[in-house]
This record gives structure tokens, C-alpha cells and sequence, in this order.
């Protein structure tokens, strides 16, 4: 039973990162590209570590995998918005048909 | 020419996934892990293939998350609890590294 549970939230997981890289591959934009990237971290990797720690149970290797979600979980967010801000400040243009860019309009 | 590329990627991507959950005899940890295979080698293709420096930080940031996965997958059927904290460590650098080529970003300009 918790075999089965685990490998599911394995298999789940490994989904989600391989939706995030062709995401990666296929989206037009730095941006879109960031959106889609980033499905890969909450969903798929924090999936496989959850697998693991059904797996492992409250042993030494499961609650490291616990400790390390809450970590991912805490610093990946942060990761992406700050190369966001420091693309578009690079000066990396918008895909053609993007509809809206708030951050140069509050900077006028 | 673009449908083409896009017809040719998915039937190589599908016949790929048929292949290693179908025919393939082996193994589920071999099975996961050439799963995962693939998606490191789609994002290697975009760090050759990026076209300005903040896709290649991009997909340099995914590459770290995979690998924290794979040292998960390593940890559970290998039966050793030291590759979780190689995934702790391997966490820790990929986001200091990430700033700080976020921040060597904010410093550059594109047009230079």
C-alpha cells in the first residue's frame, strides 16, 4: 500500500518535470518559458520528495526529505522572480503578442 | 517547416516514453531515471539553443531542480539515506548560484 502510494507520487512528479521542460522548449519568451519552469519545482520535484518520505516513513532519510521540500518549496519562488527582474532589466523584449508589461508602465 | 519541427519532436518524444515504459525490460528505478533522463537532455538543448543569457539561467536553474529529484529517486532504490543530502546541498547552491546570476543580469544590458 505505501509502496504503491509512494510510486505514484513518483510517477506524478516525474510527469510535471517532463511537462516543465517541453514547456521550456516550446514557449515563445523568457517569461512564458519562467511560467512554465516553475510547475517543474512545486509540483515536480516537491512530488518525487513526498514519494520518497511515504517510502521512507519517519526514518533519518525521510524526514531530510521533508526538511528538503520545505527548503525548495521556500527558495525556488524567490529564485524565479529575481531572474525575471533582472531579465526584463537586461532588456530582454516581450513576445510580439504579450498583452500587458505593468512593470514598465509603474516605472514611467 | 515549423509543423514539421513540431510533428518530428513529439512522435520522437512519445515513441521515447513507449519505449521505456512498454518494451524496455528492466527495472522501475531504471525506468524513472531515464525518464528523467530525458528531461535533463530537453533542457540541456535549451541552454545550447537559448537565444539571450536569461533562457540559459533559466534552464540552468530547472537543471539543478532536476537533479535535487534524481538524487530522491537515487536515495530510495538504492537503499543508501546519504544522496538525500547530496539533494539538500545540490538545493542550497542551485539558489545561491541563481541569484547571483540573477543579479549579474540586473547589472548588464542587452544592446552592449
Amino acid at each position: 500500500m505505501n509502496e504503491t502510494a509512494s510510486l505514484v507520487f513518483i510517477l506524478v512528479g516525474i510527469s510535471f518535470d517532463l511537462f516543465g521542460c517541453i514547456g521550456l522548449i516550446r514557449l515563445p519568451d523568457v517569461y512564458n518559458r519562467l511560467q512554465a519552469s516553475t510547475k517543474c519545482v512545486t509540483l515536480g520535484t516537491c512530488g518525487i520528495l513526498f514519494g520518497v518520505f511515504l517510502r521512507l516513513g519517519f526514518s533519518a532519510g525521510g524526514v531530510k526529505a521533508l526538511i528538503c521540500i520545505v527548503f525548495v518549496l521556500l527558495t525556488a519562488p524567490v529564485a524565479a522572480h529575481a531572474l525575471a527582474k533582472g531579465a526584463h532589466k537586461y532588456g530582454v523584449k516581450l513576445w510580439e503578442r504579450s498583452v500587458c508589461d505593468k512593470y514598465t508602465e509603474d516605472k514611467k | 517547416m515549423r509543423s514539421i519541427r513540431w510533428l518530428a519532436g513529439s512522435i520522437t518524444l512519445v515513441c521515447a516514453l513507449v519505449f521505456i515504459f512498454g518494451v524496455l525490460k528492466a527495472e522501475m528505478a531504471t525506468k524513472l531515471m531515464l525518464y528523467l533522463l530525458i528531461c535533463f537532455f530537453l533542457s540541456l538543448y535549451r541552454i545550447l539553443k537559448g537565444p539571450t543569457a536569461a533562457d540559459r539561467s533559466v534552464a540552468t536553474d530547472i537543471l539543478g531542480i532536476l537533479v535535487i529529484g534524481f538524487c530522491a529517486i537515487l536515495a530510495v532504490y538504492t537503499g543508501k539515506g546519504w544522496y538525500i543530502d547530496i539533494a539538500i546541498a545540490w538545493a542550497l547552491q542551485s539558489f545561491i548560484g541563481t541569484l547571483a546570476l540573477a543579479k549579474f543580469l540586473e547589472g548588464r544590458h542587452f544592446d552592449e
